[in-house]
């Protein structure tokens, strides 16, 4: 419970057994009253176990569907669970669970809450193609949204009974449509979407891809998913 | 002469073959009026490929076997962009079997650590 609220943790986890652990028990730690989903997507090591040993409700998929099939299957289980409040989070580490309660205070005058970078809070940076693609993401979203978003392919999100209704339904499975395109689907159905400035951390494990290839890639991508978003009804 | 030989041998083995998979039940009947239709077109032009060549000719097309192959063409390409779109369909499918899946397991894995309790 924060503020009364039944919240729901979800964290989507493929072949994360080296960091899922410890992401959940500082969750416990620092959120006392959230419940935890861990959504393990057909990971071939113990990610299910060493997650379920840590005190958070597992939930398999038989085979690897990716994030965006990880994430819809959260918000289903809050839909027909009857959360009030889902929170979407990386298995990574990445996301700092000091923030949640900042997110879920901001569902009082919206329904999709996103935890951004380049908000003013924390010093990340990126640079060339990867920086543009998330410009230009960040200025035709904010437009679509009506609302000023900097980092919107941020993993970091929270819902309210109407977005995570919507999710619960439609949830696109392809790589940056779970962030963009959802951004514009929900925006077109009236959800009210507000950013929270947050700081994120380095990996706990793993790096993240710098090669100018794949920057490029990211950014062609990212143009594609943003046209297909705005086409498709 | 044994152009046509070659085309009217062809003809009948493509209907032949649709027949087989039909009376085999490995066609679902959507699919099998479109390969049976298919079969029935093929059929004629093979014994007559200069069947088409009056139409052609109004077309403003060479000749019939142009106007044959064209039409061949655009057909193939709609069906590979309806099998795209059946995959699709079909993967929307097993994704949200799957997600059925994890739940009913989590639900019952919850209901038997309740159940020792």
């Amino acid at each position: 419970m924060i503020n009364n609220k039944r919240v729901l943790a979800v964290l989507p986890a493929f072949n994360e057994a080296a960091t899922v652990g410890e992401v959940v028990a500082e969750l416990r730690g620092e959120l006392s009253g959230v419940d935890i989903l861990v959504v393990d997507d057909g990971s071939t090591d113990a990610t299910g176990e060493v997650a379920r040993a840590a005190g958070a409700t597992v939930a398999r998929l038989p085979y690897n569907l990716g994030v965006g099939g990880a994430r819809r299957l959260g918000y289903r289980y809050a839909a027909t669970h009857g959360y009030d409040v889902v929170v979407q989070m990386d298995a990574d580490g990445q996301h700092d669970p000091r923030y949640v309660p900042k997110l879920v205070d901001a569902l009082d005058e919206a329904d999709l809450v996103i935890g951004a970078r380049f908000a003013g809070e924390g010093d990340y940076q990126v640079r060339g193609p990867r920086r543009w693609a998330m410009a230009m993401l960040s200025v035709v979203l904010s437009r679509v949204a009506r609302t000023r978003l900097t980092d919107t392919t941020s993993g970091l999100r929270a819902t309210g009974p109407r977005a995570t209704e919507l999710f619960a339904a439609w949830y696109p499975v392809e790589y940056l449509g779970d962030t963009v395109e959802t951004v514009v689907y929900a925006a077109r159905r009236g959800i009210a979407i507000r950013q929270v400035p947050v700081a994120m951390r380095p990996r706990a494990a793993g790096l993240p891809s710098h090669s100018a290839v794949k920057a490029a890639v990211y950014l062609f991508r990212a143009m594609l998913i943003l046209f297909l978003a705005l086409v498709r009804r | 002469m044994r152009l046509t030989v070659l085309t009217a041998l062809a003809g009948l083995v493509v209907l032949g073959a649709i027949l087989e998979l039909l009376r085999r039940r490995r066609l679902r009947e959507k699919y099998a009026i479109l390969w049976l239709a298919v079969g029935l077109v093929v059929v004629p032009l093979g014994f007559f490929p200069r069947l088409l060549d009056g139409l052609a000719d109004a077309l403003g097309i060479a000749n019939g076997v142009s106007l044959v192959l064209f039409l061949a063409f655009v057909f193939l390409l709609l069906v590979c962009v309806h099998l795209s779109w059946e995959t699709s369909q079909l993967e929307e499918e097993t994704r949200t079997l799957a997600e059925e899946v994890a739940l009913l397991r989590a639900e019952f894995e919850a209901e038997r650590v309740h159940d020792q309790q």
